[in-house]
């Protein structure tokens, strides 16, 4: 029996389903605790798992990202949040230098089973500083993985593969997401290797991740009702890219437009159009294209924020375009 | 041979110079190069498919009176009755 | 080394697209012999070799089309060895084209082509045109599986660009025979309409035409060819156009200024006069569109050999199997009208030559003669001329020299 639940709610339930599994695993992050978390993914966990395990931590991402670190070096199995993505800027250090270095720079006798939760996207008006989607710095860096879970059943069921992995996850959960309802299966257990088509199409494939996919599934309806069928693919693992299933859909497709809400130039749109030219140039019926944020500091008015990120009418016309 | 028989040469001869000619478009009745875009060589060679098809000579001096294709049988058939 | 490269056959050519190799790797070739045969927009041309040899390596493929000087194949000298390091038939077995990309049509089994991509191949890259067509990386694959010429497509895609749509639909069309048939007669048309054109608009944009025209009668040389004639078997009689011609080879021996070309060569223009009398014969084709492959030497032929010729040039232009030599080496043009045309005709000429001979219909006219009037058969004889190379009153000349030729006919049998 599926049952019907929102994006908050899976991934409330993967975490205490993680704490409930294993007592190496704990909490700890910005208002987790006696706030009941940013966005209320950890409601009720202090008084069900207490202090230890659910830890409030000052205003330093430095600070307590190192001491996940170490708490994974420890033998620990660490969930860190982090409020935005944004702010996990001040946590780079710590994040790229030592937990995606420590495996390679101690020969793999140390690895860094660590767990780092961020939210990313805009699209709630919350200005430059906490908007923006960046992930596709972090899928630069070898040493880590990176997950974009966008649906529910990635939701429910990202965190316990992620938590198993013996190096740094780092999942970005979209913050337009988090209301989003939906069925969830009863085998909802999922890989962090694979993307995904989310929708069967042929005649072009919308690649696409996190926030930006039901943007696209909303496109490739629209694009229905021209008589274009569009096939959606959802990356899911920014890092490593599954490039044989972007592949595969392309040669299908023969086109492919790319839709990334972070800025265009040198982003992961650039990565994965590239690695359509290196796999299936031949395939291409015309040149592959993007749609990206503007190159700007997401604003603050409604209006410019919306006009500023990829949208399902910039998605539907970027398609017609390429179909002539 | 029959006037239809001869006819029928003349037309075969005609098409294999002349492949878009339709054959029942053409008026006997009236001159052929009007109804046909035959340059010199091409008549030339038309005349030298009848001659080839049917063992007749036709003197240079007897070309001026070819005009249409009722003319060409007329001649080719007193030419025959004749030999 | 002995490099063949594609020639030029005729100033209207740039490109070509190789037909069949008539020659395997390791065959003697003597002088003349037919190389290939190369699709010109006009006709399917045997291309000869020029020098003797043994066939080292066959470069071009079976339906590339190559622009003018591209190199095709490389012979040995009589006595020349292969150079070390490259093999002639070790670089890759008979029959598999190492540069597939270009290969338009499949090879077939007969053709002993071996395409070796040696080193000095290199040249042989077709240098990428100004505007480069765009085609999607799809359809140029696709196109290649399904033997479908892209330059016979016309792109839908954004910015016209040919998409796997439109060679599909092209494919399509390929396995409709008849279809097929009649679509390529009707595009061979529009290629030969836009080489006239191209040919036609140079030459009236670059070569300052004069016109000069002269009645000449016939009287004299139609006697003569009717005598003549009623020797002959019919297959053996000869046409007014072959006097003509005979007459206007014999005079440019005494005009040579309109015999030749007009070069362009590194900044130095000029006229190059030409020994051989070489007449480019306009022959209109009847789909349209028209060709004027060369009789060579005229000026040493009987009329007997010349209208041999004449039949034969005329058959295999409408046959579509002319030799390269007869493309290129046309030195002037002459265009009869014949008995079917109008009164006169004033030609564009065809560069590089510098000149073209007219002869409208020959009809009986009145004819003034000594203050009376007669009536006799007559052609308007006209020329056409680069006013860079000669002036009106030589090509007056010339004509009256030409109407001289005509009232002695039975010299011009030599």
């Amino acid at each position: 029996m599926s049952r019907k639940l929102n994006y908050r709610e899976a991934m409330r339930e993967a975490m205490h389903e993680a704490l409930v599994a294993d007592p190496r695993v704990f909490l700890m992050g910005e208002d987790v605790g006696r706030y009941g978390g940013t966005y209320a993914f950890s409601k009720g966990f202090l008084d069900e798992f207490g202090p230890e395990r659910i830890r409030d931590t000052p205003l330093s991402e430095l600070g307590f990202v190192g001491a996940g670190i170490g708490a994974a070096l420890g033998g620990m199995r660490p969930i860190v949040e982090v409020m935005t993505v944004n702010f996990s800027l001040l946590a780079l250090d710590q994040i790229v230098n030592t937990a995606a270095a420590y495996r390679h720079m101690s020969g793999g006798q140390f690895s860094v089973p660590l767990v780092i939760r961020m939210t990313t996207g805009a699209g709630r008006q919350l200005a430059a500083q906490h908007s923006h989607s960046l992930e596709g710095w972090y899928a630069h860096i070898p040493g880590i993985k990176v997950l974009a879970p966008a649906t529910i059943e990635d939701a429910r069921g990202m965190l316990a593969p992620a938590l198993a992995d013996p190096d740094p996850v780092v999942i970005f959960e979209h913050a337009g997401l988090f209301n989003m309802e939906g069925e969830l299966p009863d085998d909802w257990t999922v890989d962090i290797r694979s993307a995904k088509v989310r929708r069967v199409g042929r005649d072009v494939a919308i690649i696409t991740h996190g926030g930006s996919l039901p943007k696209a599934m909303q496109a490739a309806e629209q694009l229905a009702a021209a008589g274009i069928e569009a096939e959606v693919v959802d990356l899911r693992v920014l890092r490593p890219l599954d490039t044989a299933t972007i592949a595969a859909s392309v040669a299908k497709c023969h086109r492919a437009v790319v839709v990334d809400e972070g800025w265009r130039t040198g982003s992961l749109a650039a990565e994965v159009m590239a690695r359509i030219m290196e796999n299936v140039f031949y395939e291409l019926d015309a040149p592959v294209a993007r749609v990206c944020s503007e190159e700007v500091p997401i604003p603050y008015a409604r209006h410019l924020e919306a006009a500023a990120l990829p949208q399902p009418e910039k998605i539907v016309a970027a398609v017609k375009e390429m179909l002539g | 041979m029959t006037d239809a028989e001869i006819r029928a040469v003349a037309l075969a001869t005609l098409l294999s110079i002349a492949p878009e000619v339709e054959a029942d478009q053409l008026r006997g009745d009236r001159p052929l190069r009007n109804q046909v875009d035959l340059d010199s060589m091409d008549w030339l060679n038309f005349l030298l498919g009848l001659h080839e098809k049917l063992k007749v000579d036709i003197p240079e001096a007897d070309y001026a009176r070819l005009i249409t294709l009722d003319d060409v049988v007329a001649y080719l058939q007193k030419k025959l009755g004749a030999g | 080394m002995i490099e063949f490269k594609l020639p030029a056959l005729g100033s209207d050519m740039d490109e070509g697209t190789l037909l069949e190799w008539k020659v395997g790797v390791g065959d003697t070739v003597k002088k003349g012999q037919v190389m290939a045969i190369v699709d010109t927009t006009k006709a399917a041309v045997d291309i000869e070799s020029w020098q003797e040899g043994t066939v080292y390596q066959l470069i071009a493929e079976i339906g590339q089309k190559m622009p003018v000087g591209t190199l095709m194949a490389t012979l040995l000298e009589a006595g020349e060895t292969a150079p070390a390091g490259v093999g002639a038939g070790s670089l890759c077995a008979p029959g598999i084209p190492l540069r597939g990309q270009v290969t338009a049509k499949p090879m077939p089994t007969a053709a002993p082509a071996v395409a070796i991509a040696a080193p000095a191949a290199a040249p042989a890259a077709a240098p990428a045109p100004a505007t480069r067509r765009m085609v999607s990386p799809a359809a140029r694959k696709h196109a290649e599986e399904k033997g479908v010429d892209l330059d016979r497509i016309t792109g839908t895609g954004p910015r016209g660009a040919v998409t796997l749509e439109d060679v599909e639909a092209a494919a399509a069309l390929k396995q409709a025979p008849a279809a097929k048939v009649a679509d390529k007669a009707a595009e061979k048309l529009a290629d030969m309409r836009k080489t006239i054109a191209a040919a036609m608009s140079r030459s009236k944009r670059e070569i300052p035409h004069y016109y000069v025209a002269e009645d000449i009668p016939l009287a004299k040389a139609l006697a003569w060819l009717q005598a003549a004639n009623a020797q002959r078997s019919m297959a053996e009689r000869l046409l007014p156009a072959a006097l003509l011609l005979k007459a206007v080879a014999l005079a440019l021996k005494r005009y040579p200024e309109l015999n030749g070309y007009w070069r362009q060569e590194n900044g130095n223009a000029g006229f190059v006069p030409v020994a051989a009398i070489n007449l480019g014969v306009a022959i209109s084709l009847r789909q349209g569109g028209l060709i004027a492959p060369a009789l060579l030497h005229a000026e040493h032929k009987p009329l007997t050999l010349l209208m041999q010729e004449l039949t034969d040039l005329v058959k295999r232009t409408r046959a579509g199997s002319l030799r390269s030599s007869e493309m290129s080496e046309a030195t002037i043009t002459v265009t009869n009208l014949g008995d079917q045309g109008s009164l006169a005709v004033f030609g564009v000429i065809t560069p590089p030559q510098v000149a073209l001979v007219g002869f409208g219909r020959i009809a009986e006219r009145p004819w003034a003669d000594n203050g009376g009037l007669k009536v006799l058969p007559v052609v308007t004889a006209s020329l056409s001329a680069d006013h860079r190379v000669s002036d009106g009153h030589r090509g007056a000349l010339f004509l009256l020299e030409l109407n001289d030729l005509l009232q002695r006919p039975e010299e011009l049998d030599q």
